[in-house]
Formats: structure tokens, C-alpha cells, sequence
């Protein structure tokens, strides 16, 4: 949808945490009761606003794990320097709340008609907007092919991992892991490069639909590769976490 | 509406004193540099970029890269400000004012509409990029721009959110009307005034 229609204000709401689950060792999955939230659409993100006790507050945003029409989940990675994922990842319990507004951003997003083939190249906890896509496209019953390229650093990072591999009937899921890997490590190793995707990435003139989360340098470099491998630029989506 | 407590949540951070000030609402200070683009960076040769002026289809002017190096450039220190609510303080570019550039025309547009390599646009009120509050940079922290933060040169308007700073600019579209381009087309804010926390359309 282009998105040049008047809208209203994106207003916060309060949010309660219904359930939290913890992903790995440093990820977690938060999801809210939001009474009033308009719906959203899978990739798109929302905005958290915490506030203390002596009225200080914090404001981020964060990619939306849950499908459309499902409530709303997000999932956080604690990083150990910052002020708000370590209390979303250690402190937060069921019943706490927060205030949210959103859904937002129009662009990184995927729905049935938006077609395919898709290719899903997933940095860390970039996985999460892709999961989203992953679970709208089961849900709605597409039958667009899908195909995940998941880049993480040990087996035991990799986020959502019982639900990715139950994929596997309908899309291709596969693994890179960069740092270390269990004995008898059937899958890909090390940073994804063009060897890789050579084996994962459908050939240009299917004209597939390439949506890329990660990190900055993962991401300028896979999507780098695919630009050298004919994808036009209008069909690689991106999406970057910042050092923040 | 009041804000509901979240429980066990306290500050660590606290931008010092004399940043206080500087940070808009909803904004936290960052040491690194963050990058917010939609699709891969675009690679133009230095031979082949132009930065041109255009008006209904009609190049006005342009300038080749060796042409926009030979014109005055400025050394400007600045705080930039993130629609994803990364601030950066004291950023130090150098770039040509975009004054410089339109003051070589004729022209009486109310709009520009800003592209770039990989056919990114941002539209901007002409009053906003003609008063000297707006450049075209090339060097940032005393090095040629690097391609993933915009290089070889991006649109400087660091008094507006930083999406309206194009990256990989190529040139200005002069409008007689408003129109919206790339990431106002999807959901973010026409004008993105940081300090009235316009970020998404409707605030």
C-alpha cells in the first residue's frame, strides 16, 4: 500500500505483557495484550516507551515476531551495554506493562499478493521480521516457495529454531553458523558468501523477492551479493539493526 | 494520558549535563553510526556522477564532481537525529550549501524533491534547503563519505530527521507542490521536525 493517504496519529497505548518465553540464553519473546491495536502486517515494527518510577523514560522500537492477525509478540536480544533490552530480557515479567504505538513502516513487509519467490537472509536476531513473514505465509496458505538462509553464530543462538525447522514441509530452511558448530554439522559454515548462495539463492530470472535483516555489515554484504547476482535493487529489501 | 510504570525499569544511561539539551524527545545518544537504508548501497564512478538541478523533466544545471569540489565548501559540526531514535552529537562533514547551488538559478519552485542512486527520494519545502541549513556533503569526520553512510555524497539537513538527509544524492526536482517521496510514501512523517517529534505520518 502506498501510504500517501492522510492517517491519524499512531497513539500509545498501554501494553501487558500475556507471556514471555525465553529463545536462547539472551532472546526472549514478549507477548503483549494490546486491547486497542489496529492490526498489523508481517515486517513491520512498533515502538516501546518504558517509564520508571522517577518519570524517566525510554523509547525503542522493535521488529513485531507475531504474524498478521495474530497478537502481538515482539522478540528482544539483551545487549549487555544497553539500558532497555537487558530489563526486557531479565526484569520483565507477565502482568508488567509499557506503552506501545505502532504498527509502522510500510516497506519491509510481505503479504501473499506481494508474491515471490521469496529469499530470506537472516543475520542474528534479524530473524524476527522474517519469522513473521514465515508464519503469515503459512497461516494464509500461500503457496509462494520460500526459501531462509539463517546466518548465526553457534547452533544454540539461533532463535525460534523448533518452529523454523517445522517449516521445512513447505520452505527450505537453512543454517550457517559462523563461530562454532556441534560435531557432525551437516549445514553450511562460516559468513554467507556467493558459494552459499549459489546453493540457496533462486536465480535472477525467477525474479524473486529478497528480504534481508541483520546486522549493518551482513547485511551491506549479502545484499551486495545479490545485486552482483542480477537481483535488481527494487526487489532486495533491507532492514538494519544499528550499535544502539 | 498518564504513563503506567513499568515496574523494576530505572535509568542507566544519562546523557551528561551539557548534552541534556541537545537530545529531542524519544532520542538517546549513540557513539557509533548507525545505518538506515531500504536496499543495497549504489556504487556510481566518480566520472560518471552529476548533481543536477531539475524542473519538469529539464535539466536546469548541473554540476560533474570535480565541479561541486571547486565550489566553497563549508565545514559544518552538527547533531544528527535518527527517526529509529539514535541521536549522534558534534558530527563534523564538509559539504557545498545547497544555497550555493540553487542561487544559480532562476527559479521560484516551493519544493524539491531530493534523488538518488537506487532511485531513493525525500521531498523538502525549498525554504528549508535554500537558507544555508542544508548541504551537500562529501567528507565526513575528515574522510571521503563512505558508501554505506551516503557516499560519495549525501543531502546534509541535520535540522530535520536524518532520512531527509538523502543519501547517495544526484540531484534536486524543483516542485511547485509538495510531494512525498520514499519513506514518506511509507508511513513516516511529510516534513520530520525532531524536535516536534514528527516521525511517522499523523504525529
Amino acid at each position: 500500500m502506498a501510504g500517501t493517504a492522510v492517517r491519524g496519529r499512531l497513539s500509545w497505548q498501554v501494553a501487558t505483557v500475556a507471556a514471555v518465553t525465553e529463545e536462547t540464553d539472551s532472546v526472549r519473546t514478549i507477548a503483549l495484550n494490546l486491547p486497542d491495536w489496529p492490526g498489523h502486517r508481517a515486517g513491520q515494527h512498533l515502538d516501546v516507551r518504558l517509564t520508571a518510577e522517577d518519570g524517566y523514560s525510554a523509547e525503542r522500537s522493535y521488529s513485531i515476531a507475531s504474524a498478521d492477525g495474530e497478537p502481538v509478540a515482539i522478540t528482544v536480544e539483551r545487549l549487555d551495554n544497553g539500558e532497555v533490552s537487558p530489563y526486557l530480557t531479565q526484569e520483565l515479567r507477565e502482568g508488567d506493562q509499557m506503552e506501545v504505538r505502532g504498527p509502522i513502516g510500510d516497506w519491509f513487509t510481505w503479504g501473499p499478493h506481494d508474491g515471490g519467490p521469496l529469499l530470506l537472509i537472516a543475520g542474528g536476531s534479524g530473524v524476527v521480521p522474517l519469522r513473521a513473514i514465515l508464519r503469515h505465509r503459512k497461516r494464509s496458505g500461500s503457496a509462494v516457495p520460500a526459501r531462509l538462509l539463517y546466518s548465526s553464530r553457534s547452533l544454540a543462538e539461533v532463535i525460534y529454531r523448533e518452529e523454523l525447522n517445522e517449516y521445512r514441509g513447505t520452505a527450505e530452511v537453512r543454517y550457517t553458523l559462523t563461530r562454532s558448530r556441534p560435531p557432525g554439522w551437516g549445514g553450511f559454515s562460516g559468513r554467507v558468501d556467493d558459494t552459499m548462495l549459489a546453493r540457496v539463492a533462486w536465480p535472477a530470472a525467477e525474479r524473486p523477492l529478497a528480504f534481508i535483516c541483520g546486522p549493518t555489515p551482513f547485511v551491506e554484504a549479502v545484499a551486495e551479493l545479490l545485486v552482483a547476482r542480477h537481483y535488481p535493487a527494487s526487489r532486495v529489501k533491507t532492514e538494519r539493526f544499528g550499535g544502539a | 494520558m498518564t504513563s503506567p510504570v513499568s515496574r523494576g525499569f530505572h535509568r542507566i544511561s544519562r546523557p551528561a549535563g551539557a548534552d541534556a539539551g541537545k537530545l529531542p524527545p524519544g532520542q538517546h545518544v549513540t557513539g557509533d553510526y548507525p545505518v538506515l537504508s531500504a536496499g543495497p548501497t549504489p556504487h556510481t564512478p566518480l566520472e560518471e556522477w552529476t548533481f543536477a538541478v531539475r524542473q519538469g523533466g529539464t535539466t536546469l544545471r548541473s554540476w560533474t564532481w570535480q565541479e561541486l569540489l571547486a565550489l566553497p565548501a563549508e565545514t559544518i559540526t552538527v547533531d544528527i537525529h535518527c527517526v529509529t531514535r539514535w541521536s549522534k552529537l558534534g558530527t563534523v562533514w564538509q559539504g557545498v550549501p545547497v544555497r550555493t547551488l540553487l542561487d544559480q538559478i532562476d527559479h521560484d519552485a516551493q519544493y524539491v524533491l531530493a534523488f538518488s542512486d537506487g532511485g531513493y527520494t525525500t521531498n523538502l519545502p525549498v525554504r528549508d534547503v535554500a537558507d544555508g541549513r542544508a548541504w551537500v556533503a562529501f567528507d565526513y569526520d575528515g574522510r571521503p563519505l563512505a558508501p554505506e553512510h551516503g557516499g560519495p555524497a549525501r543531502l546534509l539537513v541535520p535540522h530535520l530527521y536524518f532520512w531527509k538527509s538523502a543519501k547517495w544524492v544526484r540531484g534536486l526536482e524543483l516542485l511547485d507542490h509538495d510531494q512525498p517521496g520514499f519513506w514518506e510514501s511509507y508511513g513516516y512523517h511529510n516534513y520530520g521536525d525532531p524536535w516536534r517529534e514528527q516521525r511517522y505520518a499523523g504525529d
